[in-house]
């Protein structure tokens, strides 16, 4: 089954997840007319006894991204996986990019991951494939680019990550810091209309964090593809939600303050029991007055 | 009561989850995309890479059979017929079994280890979320390379066994050259040699299918892998046994 849907940029219609307009029982809700390019319809996901999630129900418009928070263990890492059909769920429905992967065949999913790029947890770079090789993977395995059109691209997506002389460099030859811009730069390199991110700054300093999250948003404003973050940094999740990348007079980029259209195109989505316990912009989780969320954003 | 049936019931989900990689190769054998690049270097790396510890235990399995069966027929007085018994055993039982339990030790072992630490870094993962098939770009070449060099190997070793037994033969027997490779010739049948060439394609696969099927399976972290990589030797091993004695008894019923 295949819905068909146009790539449309980031709308005018800031907020949180609008409620459905409508669910036809093929294709993905619409949202605001949009066509989500993620949505879960009453996911529920079960290793034996332990409940992990439970009618998880949300969606991702084309552009925007959202944040997924909550404790170890709440779910976020799982979320991300069955986007990529890496899981599958007991219950309940997951489009992507207009397609229902729940029920669909690992060969046929293949088609799907190709326009979704993730970035594991450690950066899960190929040990045994030069950074050039890990970052040009797709091109140069899975793809039918020209080999030079391959390598331009790779040379372009290392330079925007700042790791051009790296590029002959083995993985075990990196810092921590270093393998996870590595692995942005692999997700990124094919052009996915999507990325996921799976805590990227976990386990780093917060200077080396900081230049992290500065990827993710140059990704997300300048390259204008949708996102998944999954952390439990509020820091990092802060950052991302409240700045904006923008290209000054020298083309160099600068990270500003974003305005109240970019602030409404990044959500909060808190995990907590297997069950979502908010979804929101920021200024309304900085607004909440739950106990739990309190708690955990102090 | 209760633990032996889980492990029955975990020895089945293992069987059926080895079966069905099996199947799975077999399906991305004769489907596209196929990794070529990825089979000449495994190829290389099971095949070229084994081939030192192949040519050793070839060596002196050949030249220990020599010693101890020209001690035997020295009774009889039939020492001079050392070379038959040599390529015989050599060709049928020994090259065989002996190649595929060092490949075993060597390739099988590694491949555990490597598709287990991929699998516990998320590398498996991000191969899958990358758009790449696991099994056809890391299992379907290594069984690909595992069932042509085994048998390559077993070839060699054979060779290097029988000319081990020659060096035994004229140095310690006093057996002349030209005596025993007579023998070495007059011992063989075709059904020897048949039997010496398809025991290694069935035992090759068996043991590169076994490794890359537990490593897979990995889970635990670098402990696991560790387990993983003793669980690949230990099965591989076994079944390379078990293996020769159903291909043995088969052949034998079909050959000769």
């Amino acid at each position: 089954m295949t819905v068909p849907i146009d790539t449309p940029r980031a709308s005018e219609a800031p907020g949180p997840t609008a409620p459905r307009e409508d669910t036809s029982p093929d294709g993905p809700p619409l949202v605001d007319g949009e066509v989500p390019v993620i949505a879960f319809d009453r996911v529920t996901l079960a290793f034996d006894d332990n409940v992990v999630l439970q009618d998880i129900s949300f969606t991702l418009l084309p552009g925007r991204m959202k944040v997924f928070l909550g404790a170890s263990g709440s779910g976020k890492s799982t979320i991300l996986r069955l986007v990529l059909g890496l899981l599958r769920p007991d219950a309940g429905r997951i489009w992507v990019l207009g397609e229902r992967v729940d029920v669909m065949p690992e060969a046929d999913l293949m088609a799907v991951r190709s326009q979704v790029g993730m970035i594991f947890q450690d950066g899960a770079l190929f040990d045994s494939l030069t950074v050039r090789e890990n970052v040009g993977y797709r091109l140069f395995q899975e793809g039918d680019v020209p080999e030079d059109e391959a390598d331009a691209r790779v040379d372009e997506v290392l330079g925007f990550v700042g790791l051009s002389a790296f590029a002959d460099r083995m993985p075990s030859a990196l810092s921590g810091g270093q393998r996870r811009r590595v692995a942005i730069a692999r997700a990124m390199a094919a052009r996915p209309r999507m990325l996921l991110y799976d805590e990227p700054t976990t386990g780093l300093d917060p200077i080396t964090a900081m230049t992290v999250d500065q990827e993710i948003v140059k990704v997300r404003d300048l390259e204008g593809a949708s996102g998944l973050l999954v952390t439990h940094q509020l820091r990092d999740a802060f950052f991302v939600a409240t700045h904006e990348a923008v290209r000054g007079p020298d083309q160099a980029v600068q990270f500003v303050p974003a305005s109240a259209e970019r602030l409404a195109r990044t959500e909060f989505v808190m995990l907590k029991q297997g069950g979502i316990a908010f979804e929101g912009t920021v200024d309304a989780l900085r607004r909440t007055e739950d106990a739990y969320l309190r708690a955990f954003l102090s | 009561m209760k633990t032996f049936v889980e492990w029955i019931k975990n020895a089945l989900l293992e069987v059926q989850e080895y079966l069905r990689l099996v199947s799975q190769v077999g399906r991305a054998l004769v489907s596209r995309p196929f990794y070529g690049r990825d089979v000449v270097q495994q190829l290389d790396l099971i095949g070229v890479g084994s081939l030192t510890v192949v040519l050793l235990t070839g060596l002196f399995t050949g030249m220990v059979l020599a010693l101890q069966s020209g001690m035997t027929l020295d009774q009889f007085g039939a020492r001079s017929i050392v070379g038959r018994l040599v390529s015989a055993t050599m060709v049928k039982e020994l090259g065989p079994v002996l190649t595929a339990l060092m490949v075993t030790g060597r390739v099988g072992s590694g491949i555990a280890a490597e598709l287990g630490s991929m699998v516990v870094t998320d590398q498996i993962a991000a191969l899958r979320a990358l758009g790449t098939d696991p099994i056809r770009k890391l299992v379907l070449p290594r069984v690909i390379a595992g069932t042509v060099m085994v048998p390559v190997l077993t070839v060699v070793s054979n060779g290097v066994g029988m000319l081990g037994g020659m060096i035994i033969s004229v140095t310690q027997l006093r057996v002349a050259a030209s005596i025993y490779w007579s023998n070495v010739v007059d011992g063989l049948y075709m059904a020897d040699i048949w039997m010496g060439l398809i025991k290694p394609v069935v035992l090759g696969f068996a043991l590169v299918s076994i490794g890359c099927h537990v490593g897979l399976r990995t889970k635990g972290g670098t402990q696991g892998v560790g387990r993983a990589t003793t669980n690949a030797v230990v099965t591989g091993s076994v079944a390379v046994l078990v293996l020769d004695f159903l291909i043995t008894k088969l052949l034998i019923s079909v050959l000769y």
